[in-house]
């Protein structure tokens, strides 16, 4: 409650002073809004749809940018880690290609798939799924070599290992990749969108940009952010939460 | 420790009848028995270092075997070729006369780090080697509960793993390893990582179990003692590369104690025997240390 409190009002005085610099005039409204102006820019998306429709459209590229990052990037995760020569060649390539910033696949994508929905796709695909796939990798390295060994002893072969014992062993660092994976897509997604033709939150920033709405362009900044951290610091967090207190990595307060 | 006596010996019972009647020590039947088993292996420097030296052991169903040795003699290892999973570079194990090729639960290992898994319950930990054989969660769980019953932590059956005390951790251990139904248990220095008192109520648990369930048993530890309160059979392996040095018979009586005058007494023969390795395993650490 405290903690909420001092939460509350420290965002408060952010807004405040923001207030105060906007009332101030130092800089013209179209450089610096008020407040208020991006309040009325948020309700104004809501009340019209347009801002529901953007994160409509931005969920829908998320979940399935991210749905085929996640399956596929597990999917090289568990074939990286089964074989030994493709680990050395594959693997260093991956590591090399994700030094890459996602936005330097955009003028590929869009040669590739045009200007097109595929196009947004293919950016959070590429951005998100070798961070899975590393994470992956990481914690089939790391695990402790016990539990595969007590596995084996108590008769966990093949399919029964993999899926008793090395899988479980190797959540955490799963967790971790999921949610490395899910912030690299969310971060992708915003470089495909201001592609436009896609209605999505890319697109409203962008559209607020050429329209010179600057209480749009902030409206939208702040909707992608509370989203990004709901689904973050909610969903995530919680699920890592769970496992960190069945595994005793954190006090069990 | 000594609630309920009376079910715990009647659910020992019950495990003893369904392996198949207790084999006891007095059986001469060599239940282990490893031939001219070596091992090397290649170190950092990819010079090749020769772990085990043509060991030849064997072991009788339902005795208790004891392996002591200073640190790297590769006593451990030995555990590891037993169990199937290390591969020998040459010489074989065998198990009631058949070769061991790979991993079974007729042998189950208890390591010292214990090696129960972090993201299940006391209870499903135990039943795990079982859930791996198929067999149906009704019967797993009954059984579970039984040998929970047995290490004396059926109350903590749903606790997890890091909620334990070290003692209790190498209880579930036990239990877990007990309940696949092996004939052979090997245990890695279970005990070294806990405190004294916890130790010696362990040893009066195993010593328990042992009698009861008749398994054979092949404990590795650097501790003489506690191999002489333990063990029908001390064999005391030299230092790098490990071999059997000498064979002690124990025939103190049962049940013994930490602190009996006998054991200390047969503790410091053996202790006198293993000098020699310790000191030479000592110097090499030191000539490592100073090469560095």
């Amino acid at each position: 409650m405290k903690r909420a409190a001092r939460q509350f009002a420290f965002y408060a005085l952010l807004v405040g002073i923001w207030a105060l610099i906007a009332r101030l005039h130092i800089w013209p409204p179209y450089i610096v809004p008020p407040p208020i102006d991006v309040f009325n820019a948020l309700k104004d998306g809501f009340e019209d749809h347009s801002l529901l429709i953007a994160i409509g459209v931005s969920s829908r590229h998320m979940l399935l940018g991210y749905g085929i990052s996640v399956i596929l990037g597990m999917f090289l995760g568990i074939c990286l880690a089964a074989n030994q020569y493709l680990e050395q060649t594959v693997g260093g390539l991956l590591v090399s290609l994700q030094s890459m910033p996602s936005i330097c696949w955009l003028p590929l994508a869009v040669l590739w798939f045009g200007l097109s929905e595929n196009a947004i796709l293919f950016v959070i695909v590429m951005g998100s799924t070798l961070s899975v796939t590393i994470s992956m990798e990481t914690g089939r390295k790391q695990m402790p070599k016990i539990y595969s060994m007590a596995g084996r002893n108590l008769g966990a072969r093949k399919w029964n290992l993999f899926y008793h014992v090395l899988l479980p062993a190797s959540m955490p660092y799963i967790i971790t990749g999921l949610k490395q994976g899910w912030a690299f897509a969310w971060r992708s997604l915003f470089a495909g969108e201001m592609l436009s033709l896609s209605l999505g939150l890319g697109q409203r920033l962008n559209a607020g940009r050429d329209n010179n709405d600057m209480p749009q362009v902030i409206a939208v900044m702040i909707l992608i952010v509370a989203i990004g951290y709901i689904v973050d610091g909610w969903l995530f967090r919680s699920v890592e939460r769970r496992l960190q207190h069945k595994w005793g990595l954190l006090p069990s307060t | 420790m000594s609630a309920t006596p009376n079910l715990v010996e009647e659910v020992l019972q019950k495990n003893q009848d369904h392996a198949g009647g207790g084999a006891r020590a007095t059986q001469p039947v060599a239940k282990l028995c490893l031939q001219n088993l070596s091992l090397h292996y290649r170190a950092e420097d990819r010079s090749k270092l020769l772990a085990l030296d043509k060991i030849n052991l064997q072991v009788s169903a339902g005795e208790f075997l004891c392996i002591v040795g200073p640190s790297g003699c590769g006593k451990s290892t030995l555990l590891y070729l037993i169990a199937g999973l290390h591969e020998p570079s040459s010489g074989k194990v065998l198990m009631d006369g058949k070769v061991v090729e790979r991993t079974g639960t007729d042998r189950i290992m208890i390591f010292q780090e214990h090696g129960l898994f972090p993201w299940l319950t006391v209870e499903e930990n135990v039943e795990f080697g079982m859930k791996m054989k198929g067999i149906k969660k009704a019967q797993r769980r009954e059984q579970t509960y039984e040998y929970l019953k047995m290490v004396h932590l059926q109350k903590f059956q749903k606790s997890y793993i890091h909620q334990l005390s070290g003692g209790m951790r190498q209880r579930v251990a036990i239990a877990r390893a007990l309940a696949t139904e092996p004939d052979v248990l090997l245990m890695d220095e279970p005990f070294a990582a806990l405190d004294a008192q916890t130790r010696d109520l362990l040893h009066d648990e195993l010593e328990r179990i042992w009698a009861s369930t008749g398994r054979t048993i092949v404990f590795v530890t650097h501790n003489v003692r506690e191999a002489v309160r333990l063990g029908d059979r001390v064999a005391v392996f030299t230092f790098r590369p490990g071999r059997v040095k000498r064979e002690y018979k124990i025939d103190l009586p049962r049940p013994r104690h930490l602190e009996d005058t006998a054991v200390a007494g047969t503790a410091r023969d053996i202790l006198t025997d293993l000098r020699e390795e310790i000191d030479k395993s000592l110097e090499a650490e030191y000539n490592d240390e100073t090469r560095r």
